[in-house]
């Protein structure tokens, strides 16, 4: 099983999930309660009350404050105690950890891990999810398997001619080979698979009203643990970027994943579709929607079925790997070795 | 990016992987498992071809 990274900064959460309600998430195995002060603050606290393990998150608020639905003790957005049921003295340790948060490009980060080494500057980036320009169509899917099957997954795109046909697979996805560079120094992965006069798929046909052959890119960019990013180009065959990189004549997709453990056999599946073309067109959004949320589905249903086969393997089983299994390989030892 | 990248092609048309180091030097196999090892063991590169670069 690849082990927890912790000292990393995962998706919590999309920035409109987190406001008034209070909003339950378990990340890495840490439950934590979400939600919003009234200056527009996000916060994250440790979701369980000191005194008896009440979750925090369900109480209920009290202006900036939780106050435990169980026995009544308010917590402050820093997790200071500050009020205890028919006492006045306050216990020293009633207090719950709070968290850091950062909301970036539309997402609430946490950080996992020692809160000293905690950077923000650290938290890479998605900008197209909140840039004019751009829309962006998403969801999240719980999934009943270990993140390691999910970057499995998402590293190794010859799968989508099989699981994904009649959406985003066509059969040479899998019959193009792929590039694989890996950056030691800054943990990065990058799988880059190039086609050329391939059919298009239903998803990009619908969408982007390209009528015949096209020209296909699928580059990877994964920053492990928790972002992915699928840099997707696709044009009339023929159509290349001009010299000066003007490359108005492709439609690109920017296909975003933040893999979030929630606990050592189930994950969050944040997904995220960015477009820069039809940008207004309502109806293509649904239909993205709609497509994406299906093809996230036929994993989520995959997935799953291979976590069970996993739960009742015996121990030592050996897998095959092969030339397509080169960026899942890349992925899960830079895991290995973030993970210490 | 910067300077410590691997790389692994899978060349069009061939069940082969071309492996090369940030040091230059250069390796072929048919197993990606084989190849991680042979690129990671830097510098120590059993057999290589190099392109001169230093390690």
């Amino acid at each position: 099983m690849t082990a927890f990274v912790r000292n990393q900064w995962y998706v919590a959460a999309y920035t409109e999930e987190v406001g008034e309600d209070l909003l339950a998430r378990t990340i890495l195995g840490e439950p934590i309660v979400f939600y919003r002060t009234q200056d527009g603050t996000a916060v994250g606290l440790a979701d369980r009350c000191v005194h008896r393990r009440f979750p925090l998150s369900l109480s209920r608020r009290d202006g900036d404050r939780i106050v435990c639905g169980y026995h009544g003790f308010t917590y402050e957005p820093s997790g200071a105690c500050v009020y205890v049921p028919a006492q006045t003295r306050i216990p020293r340790t009633a207090r719950v950890p709070s968290y850091r948060v950062v909301e970036q490009d539309s997402l609430v980060w946490v950080w996992i891990g020692e809160p000293e080494l905690a950077d923000a500057s650290a938290i890479p980036r998605a900008p197209w999810l909140d840039q004019p320009g751009w829309t962006t169509v998403r969801g999240m899917e719980p999934l009943a398997a270990r993140y390691g099957l999910l970057v499995d997954n998402l590293l190794d795109l010859s799968h989508e001619t099989y699981l994904h046909g009649g959406y985003i697979g066509t059969p040479e996805v899998a019959e193009t080979p792929i590039t694989t560079e890996v950056d030691e120094d800054a943990r990065i992965v990058y799988v880059r698979r190039r086609m050329k006069d391939v059919e298009c798929p239903p998803f990009y046909a619908s969408s982007t009203g390209i009528d015949g052959r096209i020209d296909r890119w699928q580059d990877i960019e994964y920053r492990p643990p928790c972002l992915y990013l699928l840099h997707s180009r696709i044009a009339p065959t023929g159509v290349e970027p001009g010299p000066d990189g003007d490359d108005r004549g492709a439609c690109h997709a920017e296909i975003v994943y933040a893999i979030t453990p929630e606990t050592e056999t189930t994950t969050l599946d944040f997904w995220m579709v960015a477009r820069d073309f039809a940008v207004d067109d309502e109806a293509v959004s649904e239909f993205l929607a709609k497509s994406n949320r299906t093809v996230v589905m036929q994993d989520v249903v995959a997935l799953n079925a291979l976590e069970r086969v996993i739960a009742t393997e015996p121990e030592g089983y050996q897998e095959l790997s092969i030339n397509i299994d080169t960026g899942g390989l890349a992925a899960r030892r830079l895991l290995r070795k973030l993970a210490g | 990016m910067s300077a410590a990248v691997y790389r692994i092609v899978w060349a069009p048309g061939s069940d082969r992987l071309h492996g090369t180091c940030h040091c230059g030097a250069e390796h072929d196999a048919d197993d990606p498992v084989e190849l991680w090892q042979w690129l990671l063991a830097h510098p120590d590169h059993a057999g290589a071809e190099t392109n001169g670069a230093a390690g």
